[in-house]
């Protein structure tokens, strides 16, 4: 008895101690694998960046030049001297900021019904809000442009801030509704029995409590209404309306394609969405998926 | 939860605290969220409900460069249905459309797994920099990804046909890449799924994490396999973002528009047309308005179709009571 009681934790180590280096060969895989797996997705990336900062020498080369080894910001004067760069600017920024301030007071309030009141119809009117979110806006484009061509206001700002509505409106609704109801009702209850009035709470109490959430929706908003292309090449005609889409894929589509001012271009196009995405992504990952799971 | 219960007591508190109210403030109160609701409501009216009514309206009339300047459709019934479903090029379309839509949300969803189930057992360092990468690729403007992706295959300079050719996969030296729709295909479903795995990892992930660590260490002591943990315990759990991801990501690429149009140089050659595609040639190239709009309500009812398993456990989701 006693033997094979003195050979089991002997037995038993052994097998540990393999494992363990299996385990740590295993981890090592896993991560080259990872590494392998974050190259190959962020290769377009590094290739557009690496290639605004190249001389057109190194663009145009045989062999990839795979560094930029003589960086220079020769594409970038270039891209921003190409007609209408800062133009299309302008407009980009016109057009969304007025998109962003026009969604969040309308979806604010809309938000602050759903999430604060219970009231005859509030369930059809969430579940149609999600639901308007699924309309195929590239459906939609025909009569958007046809009511707008009546009302006189197609290849102007205005008639591209009315349509950015039909998509940034509903989301934007969606997404406050949500931070409203992560605010306990308890924090406005107590601020109304110290006597003060249902404003006065609303001031001191909420408005700190989701001014997060207000900033992430805005610039949730922000990134969708900058990054339209298709809306904005029908209701566009002439170059000094164009947003900073067109003017990129005016870029693309021409001939013989400078390919070191476009990527430039490309990149200053992508910056501002890429900085704000990084600052809210947490919260974009969290607001999808909190409570999927629990269900 | 905590926004719930305090809501539930007060519907069941005793009829004399609230009659103390007086009739102003509880009609005011009443009538308060019909009040905040308004602008919304009438803009999505307007820039949403009415433009969905006007396309389906358009789908039942001749609507051509005559009419567009004078702002007036003639209604000529179904015709516009007759010729789509008499047309072969709608049906090839639609047939290319839903193609290329399963290979889009199959490749998407199975890749997207496997970095999600990866980025459950890096260690933290290589995490890290994973999801960095996988937000620089989420957060990079479509019209952007296009113009680096067709810099990428360029058949001169670009970076794709050096490599492939150094591999040994073939000669690739000048190969246009969009001169065969099959490689033009497989250039454009890249992109799509390139651009699309970074949102349906994250949100896997996101879930992943939230699967009890207990269960899936007790079921491995039992002897289960890595498979069966993963078939029997993960996917279970998961199902509901499945469910979303998957739905999303069938109504994204069903619609797709910008990567064919933009890669094709806005001059795509019929073996390129999915369904958004040849309802904007349609309407905005020759002008036929009325037909670009039966396209397109053919394309709006599938993904109606579809939108209705999202919106279902959206709301099962969503906290609606």
């Amino acid at each position: 008895m006693s033997a094979p009681l003195a050979g089991a934790p002997l037995a038993g180590l052994r097998p540990v101690r393999r494992r363990s280096r299996r385990t740590r060969a295993r981890r090592w895989g896993v991560d080259a694998l990872g590494l392998l797996v974050f190259l190959v997705m962020i290769f377009p990336v590094y290739w557009m960046v690496a290639t605004a900062f190249k001389p057109g020498g190194d663009i145009i080369a045989n062999t990839p030049v795979w560094f930029p080894t003589h960086p220079t910001l020769s594409n970038f004067s270039d891209a921003i001297d190409r007609p209408y760069f800062w133009t299309s600017v302008r407009n980009s920024l016109i057009v969304v900021v007025s998109v962003v301030v026009i969604s969040l007071v309308l979806a604010f309030l809309a938000a602050l019904a759903l999430a604060k009141f219970r009231f005859y119809g509030r369930k059809a009117f969430i579940v149609l809000i999600i639901a308007v979110q699924m309309v195929p806006l590239n459906a939609l484009i025909i009569p958007i442009y046809l009511v707008l061509s009546k009302a006189h206001q197609v290849d102007k700002l205005s008639g591209l801030v009315i349509t950015y509505l039909t998509f940034v409106l509903p989301f934007t609704i969606w997404t406050l509704r949500g931070f409203l109801l992560g605010v306990p009702r308890e924090l406005e209850e107590a601020a109304q029995v110290d006597g003060s009035t249902r404003f006065g709470a609303f001031v001191r109490i909420l408005l700190p409590l989701i001014g997060p959430g207000l900033v992430a929706t805005s610039i949730f908003a922000f990134i969708q209404a900058w990054n339209e292309y298709l809306m904005a090449s029908v209701l566009v005609h002439s170059a000094h309306n164009q947003t900073l889409t067109l003017w990129l894929a005016g870029f693309i589509t021409d001939r013989g394609t400078a390919w070191g001012p476009l990527m430039a271009g490309a990149t200053l196009t992508a910056l501002p969405v890429v900085l704000f995405f990084v600052a809210i992504q947490r919260r974009i990952a969290f607001g999808l998926t909190s409570g999927a799971v629990r269900g | 939860m905590s926004s719930r219960s305090p809501a539930a007591a007060a519907s069941v508190a005793p009829p004399y605290l609230r009659r103390r109210r007086p009739l102003g403030r509880r009609l005011r109160r009443a009538f308060a969220p019909y009040g905040l609701l308004l602008p919304a409501s009438a803009v999505i009216a307007a820039v949403l409900a009415y433009p969905l009514y006007y396309l389906v309206r358009l789908s039942f009339q001749h609507y051509g460069l005559f009419q567009l300047v004078r702002h007036k459709g003639e209604a000529i019934g179904t015709a516009n249905y007759t010729e789509i479903f008499h047309d072969s090029v709608f049906w090839h379309t639609l047939l290319r459309t839903v193609a290329v839509t399963a290979v889009c949300v199959v490749l998407t969803v199975v890749l997207a797994t496997l970095i999600a189930l990866l980025l459950a057992e890096l260690s933290s360092w290589v995490r890290l920099l994973l999801t960095a990468g996988l937000i620089f690729v989420w957060a990079t403007p479509v019209v952007v990804a296009i113009s680096v992706w067709s810099w990428m295959i360029d058949f001169e300079f670009g970076v794709a046909n050096w490599t492939l050719t150094k591999l040994g996969v073939g000669n690739f030296n000048h190969h246009d890449w969009l001169a065969n729709p099959w490689s033009g295909w497989s250039v454009i479903i890249s992109l799509i799924v390139w651009g699309a795995i970074p949102f349906v990892a994250i949100t896997l992930y996101a879930g992943l994490t939230q699967v009890s660590r207990e269960l899936v260490e007790a079921a491995s002591i039992d002897g289960a396999s890595r498979w069966r943990i993963f078939r029997d315990i993960t996917l279970p759990l998961l199902k509901p973002i499945y469910v979303i991801v998957i739905s999303l990501s069938i109504i994204w690429d069903f619609q797709v528009f910008n990567q064919v149009w933009l890669i094709t140089n806005t001059t795509p050659s019929p073996d390129y047309y999915v369904m958004a595609v040849y309802s904007y040639v349609t309407s905005f190239k020759i002008s036929e308005y009325g037909l670009g709009s039966a396209i397109a309500v053919v394309m709006v009812a599938i993904m109606a179709l579809i939108s209705v398993f999202y919106v279902r456990q959206m709301v099962k989701l969503g906290d609606v009571e």
